[in-house]
């Protein structure tokens, strides 16, 4: 008489035990969605400082300006040194000819530099680091090297980047530990009602023979089913309220210089990790409710 | 078959409900377990259905050792068995054909088995026709043939009724008292459980008393007409 696993009995009791008790069903949604969107939300602030420090540690350099006694042969003796100090990625010679002719080419008067000697600039190099958040120790490493008389670096804006994304991390961390627990709580709570509606049939099921599992297995696809609704939902509305940011940014004196990544670039990423979450909370949360009704 | 061996059973408030009952219950026996509120008579069925496990003593039902019975072994114990209850604990927003169908789908039975089976039973409870009405539409006595009928139709060996008269009147209660008896003489074991003195006696069939949580009689052929005291 035993069969097969009865997924469409299994699944319709699931979408029955949602609606019978609606508002805790609505209240359970509501817990998950907030819970993805501020886990969501923060996960994409810290994917795109990343990306925007990547970004900074690929564009961003710090010049090294050569001792001015120096002849260029013994500047570009240094280089070896440079290069071998950690978290130095490239260490690229400039003489003191192709600076200033830099500089006056990124001036718009070029008439007004005609006849400057190159000496009043100072050979240097342009060094690149691996790694941004050790950027300042690099900086005392590069200025501790014989030659190198003076550095130039912007380490506010390098540490700013790391202590913004930092900051957002641990917060982030924090914050899904705790609505992680709320929502778990929350779910729990509403299969325990749902198990409690139900408590005349489970009863009814356990006498007549039922195994735990199948009583269980309702409860599991309630528990999925309202998790995978939060996550979709979720998913929709951190599509709108990331379009809101980009566009904020955007249109911010100042912040263009973050680089947000488009949400089509990430949306299967954040679909999966949504989902994945809601069916944890969902079935975790199913099962911590259903687990003493199935004592007895 | 069920056995009891020296089974004792003392509850976490320190009540000494069963004090060593010895008990046999053959395939195809139809026995009353009779006995005063508080004797040990639900202490029993719920040793049986294993809702509980006993303190000390060996309990064995229908070729399970309920001493050593593994959690997932349980359910398929309870499928030998068929419960029915005083207050018939049928599914309102049911039909009385989803009541049955529950019961079947509980132990993952076929659609076919269950269109084959649920016709057979509700005629065999004399409630063909209406299989279609909700349990509030019919009478209790009714309501206590659908309970009969949704014990059976998994076709257990055994059928357990505690007190299944309880809420009925004489004439029901006789009406249902018959009905598990031709249940028994269609090869189903009955055990009774029930205070209805005038049912025990007018059946004739084998009675065991218990009293203060021990068997003091196991006789055929009634039992409260000797002993005016329970």
């Amino acid at each position: 008489m035993t069969k097969r696993f009865d997924l469409g009995y299994h699944l319709s009791e699931g979408f029955r035990g949602i609606f019978t008790h609606g508002f805790m069903s609505f209240a359970a949604v509501c817990m998950i969605v907030a819970c993805l969107l501020i886990m969501g939300s923060f996960s994409l602030v810290a994917i795109n400082l990343e990306h925007n420090l990547t970004k900074l540690e690929r564009d961003n350099e710090f010049l090294a300006y050569i001792d001015e006694t120096y002849t260029e042969d013994q500047a570009r003796a240094i280089q070896a040194k440079l290069e071998a100090l950690p978290n130095v990625a490239t260490a690229t010679f400039i003489t003191r000819q192709e600076a200033l002719d830099n500089y006056v080419d990124q001036q718009g008067d070029n008439e007004l530099f005609e006849g400057l000697p190159p000496t009043v600039l100072r050979d240097r190099y342009s060094i690149h680091v691996n790694d941004i958040e050790q950027m300042e120790a690099t900086v005392r490493l590069v200025e501790g090297v014989e030659g190198v008389a003076n550095i130039s670096a912007a380490l506010e804006v390098a540490k700013g980047f790391v202590t913004v994304r930092n900051m957002a991390t641990v917060i982030a961390g924090i914050l899904i530990a705790i609505l992680l627990f709320v929502s778990l709580f929350i779910i729990s709570n509403t299969i325990r009602l749902a198990t409690f509606y139900r408590r005349d049939e489970i009863a009814i099921m356990k006498m007549c023979g039922a195994t735990n599992w199948f009583i269980r297995w309702p409860f599991v696809f309630e528990g999925i089913l309202l998790g995978l609704m939060g996550a979709l939902i979720a998913f929709g509305l951190q599509w709108g309220v990331y379009a809101v940011i980009v566009k904020a940014v955007a249109e911010t004196d100042g912040a263009q210089l973050l680089e947000l990544l488009p949400f089509q670039s990430m949306a299967l990423y954040v679909l999966g990790i949504f989902s994945a979450t809601g069916l944890v909370i969902g079935v975790g949360g199913s099962l911590v409710a259903i687990r003493k009704f199935l004592q007895v | 078959m069920i056995r009891l061996i020296d089974v004792q059973q003392e509850y976490d408030n320190g009540t000494k409900a069963l004090k060593g009952v010895n008990m046999r219950i053959d395939d195809g026996d139809f026995v009353f377990l009779v006995g005063p509120s508080g004797s040990g008579k639900s202490t029993i069925i719920k040793l049986i259905t294993a809702e509980i496990p006993p303190s000390a003593g060996r309990l064995m039902v229908n070729g399970y050792n309920l001493n050593t019975i593994r959690p997932g072994q349980v359910a398929y114990m309870r499928r030998t068995l068929g419960v029915i209850f005083q207050d018939f604990r049928l599914i309102e927003k049911k039909t009385i054909k989803e009541n049955l169908t529950f019961a079947m789908k509980a132990v993952g039975a076929s659609p076919r088995a269950i269109r084959e089976r649920i016709p057979y039973v509700l005629k065999l409870v004399g409630l063909e026709k209406k299989g279609d009405r909700h349990p509030n539409e019919i009478s209790g006595g009714e309501q206590q043939r659908v309970a009969i009928a949704r014990a059976l139709v998994n076709n257990p060996s055994m059928i357990i009724a505690d007190e299944p008269t309880g809420n009925l009147d004489p004439q029901r209660s006789l009406e249902i008292m018959m009905l598990l008896e031709r249940i028994n003489e269609l090869g189903t074991t009955v055990l009774v459980v029930t205070h209805e003195r005038e049912l025990v006696d007018r059946f004739g069939k084998r009675v065991i008393a218990i009293e203060n949580g021990r068997v003091i009689s196991d006789e055929t052929g009634g039992y409260y007409q000797h002993d005016e005291t329970i």
